[in-house]
Parts: structure tokens; sequence; C-alpha cells
């Protein structure tokens, strides 16, 4: 369960991109985070895995208050939050293949292990025939399944992507969405930012789903 | 544990990896550790032959008393029984004027010489041999026998002895001094060089941190760099010094045939060489923790 109570985020240089904004996500809801842009939708996206800290109020993750989390337990909060970046953050200069496996590299699994559900996480999102790849290589789809890829490596009981869909056709788009579908069936928390209404309904159209919109750093009732 | 084992192994791969991508860049950091090191290295070698060279040439402080001429047997007995008597005296031995006379007159060189003299030139002699740890009062106790009866000169044969120790003193400060601005040389080499990784791995590390990779994960690949690197410039300096000795041995050897003593420089000592290398390591460590102390910072959650 996520659970913000009264959260302010202002960055340095004084601008406020959360005003007091609270909600509370169960456990496996399939939840979006929509807006315009510089809404605050990534700025709470990052507050969960303490990418940014809260100025005031809390967020609660799984019965954590991560906001007052110390540094040294964050990796570790980390490792269970799956996370797609708005700009992806892939290494170009690796390949596919190391891409994924790289958040069980810096975890110590034994590389065999690793390598078997890195496998089966390409496998997932259909790149299994391009782990020797570079990442450069792949089309803007595949390389937004790569990073899927990687956050689901894992095997996170929460998801957060940032914008999946943004510059993808709507074909790309809807496979993706379907991705995210069929991980919160088998009970994974999912929140997704964006402001693609589209995306919105083809996964309403499949699964409950709700929505947040942030206007200006705050919720709207 | 396992996984920490593994986290452990992974980083020291990633490590040798690392260096062997980069060859060149490689080997030119540690040639440069390995000359900073050599230096105060080779010196030390060099100190530690002079001091053992020195201590062959002359164990115990000497010191000869010469009686005057006119000194009679009650004399040469007064001053035996003040020599036994002293504490710092380990030795004496007597030489009377009439012997010294009889063993030169037999030398082939001066026989001639001295037989065609009618008058014994020589005085009555005590070679004195003192305990080692009389080097400090040697100067003292020489005045003071100058002032003893029918005692003529007393010659402290061995004052050298104290220059050279005290030369060998200052040639260890020097060595120090040199082995100290050339850690604070090493420990720039790795300190840069570890920058200059964090800063081509800037998006591995932000990635990795996103990832969950705790800092001491993060952190580990560099500090296992940095003590190989130390750990290689290390070993090249031993191999440096150890080349300059062959080398010099050759000269060496030459100028002892003229002296008719077989006096080489040898190496250090297994203990001196480990040392060396463990220090260079150490040091090696150091700068790249400075260094990742430093730059990993920007990596941290903003509040
Ligand atoms: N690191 C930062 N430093 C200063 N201001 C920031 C920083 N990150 C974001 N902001 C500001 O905070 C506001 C919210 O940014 P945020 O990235 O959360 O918006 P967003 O809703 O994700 O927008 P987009 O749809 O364009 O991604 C913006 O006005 C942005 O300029
Ligand atoms: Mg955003």
């Amino acid at each position: 369960m996520i659970e913000f109570s009264a959260v302010h985020k202002r960055y340095p240089g004084g601008y406020e991109a959360l005003k007091g904004v609270s909600f509370t996500v169960a456990d496996a809801e399939l939840l979006f985070v929509t807006g315009h842009s510089g809404a605050g939708k990534s700025t709470l996206l990052k507050l969960i895995p303490v990418i940014e800290r809260v100025n005031s109020g809390s967020v609660m993750v799984n019965g954590q208050n991560v906001s007052a989390m110390a540094a040294r337990a964050i990796p570790f909060l980390r490792r269970n939050i799956g996370q797609i970046f708005q700009d992806q953050k892939l290494l170009y200069d690796r390949s596919v293949f190391d891409n994924v496996i790289l958040p069980l590299n810096v975890t110590g699994v034994h590389p065999k292990e690793g390598a078997k559900r890195a496998r089966a996480a390409l496998d997932k999102v259909g790149l299994l025939k391009r782990e020797k790849s570079n990442p450069i290589a792949l089309s803007g789809g595949e390389q937004q399944r790569l990073a899927i890829a990687r956050a689901i490596v894992n095997r996170p009981s929460i998801l957060i992507a940032d914008e999946p869909t943004a510059n993808l056709d709507s074909q790309y788009a809807g496979e993706i969405v379907d991705l995210f579908v069929d991980f919160n069936r088998v009970g994974v928390t999912v929140m997704i930012a964006t402001h693609d209404e589209q995306v919105i309904a083809r996964a309403s159209a499949k699964a409950t789903t709700r929505s947040l919109t942030l206007t200006q750093g705050v919720l709207a009732p | 544990m396992m996984a920490w084992l593994r986290l452990h192994s992974m980083a020291f791969a990633a490590t040798i990896a690392k260096l062997a991508r980069t060859p060149f860049a490689s080997v030119l950091n540690i040639l440069v550790i390995g000359v900073a090191l050599a230096l105060p290295a080779g010196a030390y070698t060099l100190l530690i032959n002079l001091q053992e060279a020195a201590r062959g040439v002359s164990s115990d402080p000497e010191l000869s008393i010469f009686l005057a001429l006119d000194a009679k047997k009650d004399d040469v007995a007064e001053i035996d029984k003040r020599l036994k008597a002293e504490p710092l005296v380990a030795s004496a031995t007597y030489k009377s004027r009439e012997a010294a006379f009889a063993e030169l007159k037999a030398s082939p060189a001066l026989g001639d010489v001295l037989a065609a003299l009618n008058q014994n030139p020589l005085p009555d002699a005590f070679v004195v041999r003192l305990k080692m740890n009389a080097a400090d009062a040697l100067d003292r106790l020489a005045t003071g026998m100058q002032a003893w009866p029918k005692v003529e000169h007393v010659q402290v044969d061995s004052a050298w002895v104290r220059r050279v120790a005290a030369a060998l003193k200052l040639g260890q400060l020097s060595v120090l001094v040199l082995a100290a601005l050339l850690s604070v040389a090493l420990l720039a080499v790795t300190f840069n060089t570890i920058r200059l990784q964090i800063l081509t791995q800037r998006d591995e590390i932000e990635v990795s941190k996103l990832l969950g990779a705790t800092d001491g994960t993060i952190r580990r690949p560099f500090y296992y760099y940095g003590a190989l690197l130390g750990l290689f410039g290390g070993a090249t300096a031993a191999l440096m010094v150890w080349g300059g000795i062959s080398v010099m041995n050759a000269g060496v050897a030459d100028l002892a045939r003229t002296y008719a003593s077989s006096f080489s420089l040898h190496m250090l000592a297994t203990g001196d060489l480990l040392a060396i290398l463990a220090f260079a390591a150490s040091l090696g460590w150091l700068g790249a923790w400075l260094s990742v102390s430093r730059h990993l910072r920007e990596f941290e959650p903003r509040n």
C-alpha cells in the first residue's frame, strides 16, 4: 500500500511542484496519474523510491515512512519497486541482456540464476531474440519494452512507469498498456504517469483502473 | 553472505576487466606510480646497503693512548690500572715502545730507515676498545684521559663512525621526506584516475543507484581499482629498484676489486618488499576512497 499525506515538494530554487497532495493506493491497484506537462506527475512518482524527498508531509510504502528513511536503507526499498523512467535511462554501452541483468548484478544474485531471470523478463516483453543487440539498435517501442523488462526482472510488488508510451504510435502504445495490465493482473501495484487519454481508455477496457489528476501540484477532488 | 561474497568477486572481476579494457592508460598509470615509488624505495635500498657497509668496516669504537717518551714502567702500570677501573672500556692492549719499534724494523718498507736511527722515536701506547654504547661518551672519555699523567695524546680512531651514523640518519630522514612527498603524488594519481572513471561511468552509477545498488556495491570496484593500481605500481617500483641494483652492481664489483673486497649491493629483504607493496596498495585504496567520497556525493537523493 502507498499512502501520501499532505505532501509538499519544493525544488531548490523555490518552485513548489506538489502542494499538499494526499491519496492512497491499495495493493494490486492500477492507477493513472494524469495532468498537463509540469503538473508534478514525475515529481509525485519520484517520491516513492525516494529519488526526491518531501519537504513536508509523508509518503508511506508498505507501512514504512520512506520520506524519513535513512539513505542506507533506500537501496533495499528500491529493489522492491520496478521503475520505468521518463527518460528511460538505458545504458547504451552494453547489450540488451546486460541492461536487464543490471538490477540483479547490483544485488549479488548468482549469475546463472540472474541470466535465467533476465531471459524470462526479456521473453515477457518479446525481446528475447534481441538480447545481444545494443539498445541503440532498437526501435522506440522496443527500447520502452527493454526498460519494462529491466523494471520487472526483480519481480517487484510495485511498478512505477513515467510516461511509458510517450512518442510511440498507438499500436506500440497499446502493446505496452497490455503488458502493464498483465502485471497488474498477477497482483502487482501499478502506477502510470501519462497524459495520453487513449492509454487510459485502453487499460480501463481490460481492467479496473483509477485516475488521479494533478493541476499545478494540486490533486483534483 | 553468499551474495556478499559474490558482490565482492564480481567487483574484483570487473576491476580486472576495467584494467584490461584500457591497457595503455592502465600501464601509464602504473608506470607513473612505479617511478614515484621507485625513487624512495631505491634510496632506501642504497641506505640499507650503506648501513651494512658501515657496520662491516668498524664494529666498536676505539681509541689509542700515546704516552710521553719519558714514561716509566710505573706510569704504564698506573694507566693500565686506570683503564681497568674505567667502566666503558671493554679491553685495553698495551704495546710497548720497544715492541712497536721491533715490529716496524721488521717491515720491509720502513726497516732500513728505522735501522739508521739510533734512537727509538716511538712512544708506549694502549689500544683501547670501548663498549658499543660508549659511542656518545667517547669525546668526554678522551678528554678525561688526556689529563691522565704522562699521557701525551689521545686519538679517537672512530670519530668518523659517528659521522657516518649521523649521515645515515640524515639519509633516513631524506628518504622519509621523499617517500612522503611521492606518496602524495601517488594519492593524486589514483584520486584523479578514479575521478575520471566516475565521470565516464556517470550513467552506470546513476542507474545502478536507482535500481537498488548500495553505496558499498558502487564504491567497491573503485577501491579495488585504486588498490590494484597501487599494488602494480609498487611491483613496478620493486622491479625498477632491482634493475637499478643489478646495473650498479656491475660497476660496484669493479670498484670493490680495486680494494680487494667483494662488496656488492643487494636487493631489499622480502619483508621490506612486502611492506612496500602493502603500503602502495593502501595508498591506492586511500586515493580511491578520497576520490569516491568526494565525487559520489552528487548521486545522493536531494531534499
Ligand atoms: N530537479 C528540478 N529542479 C527544479 N525544478 C524542477 C525539477 N524537476 C522538476 N521541476 C519542476 O517541477 C515542476 C513539475 O515537474 P514534473 O517533472 O513533476 O512535471 P510532470 O508533470 O512530470 O511534467 P511532464 O509531463 O512534462 O513530464 C515543473 O515545473 C518542473 O519545472
Ligand atoms: Mg514528467
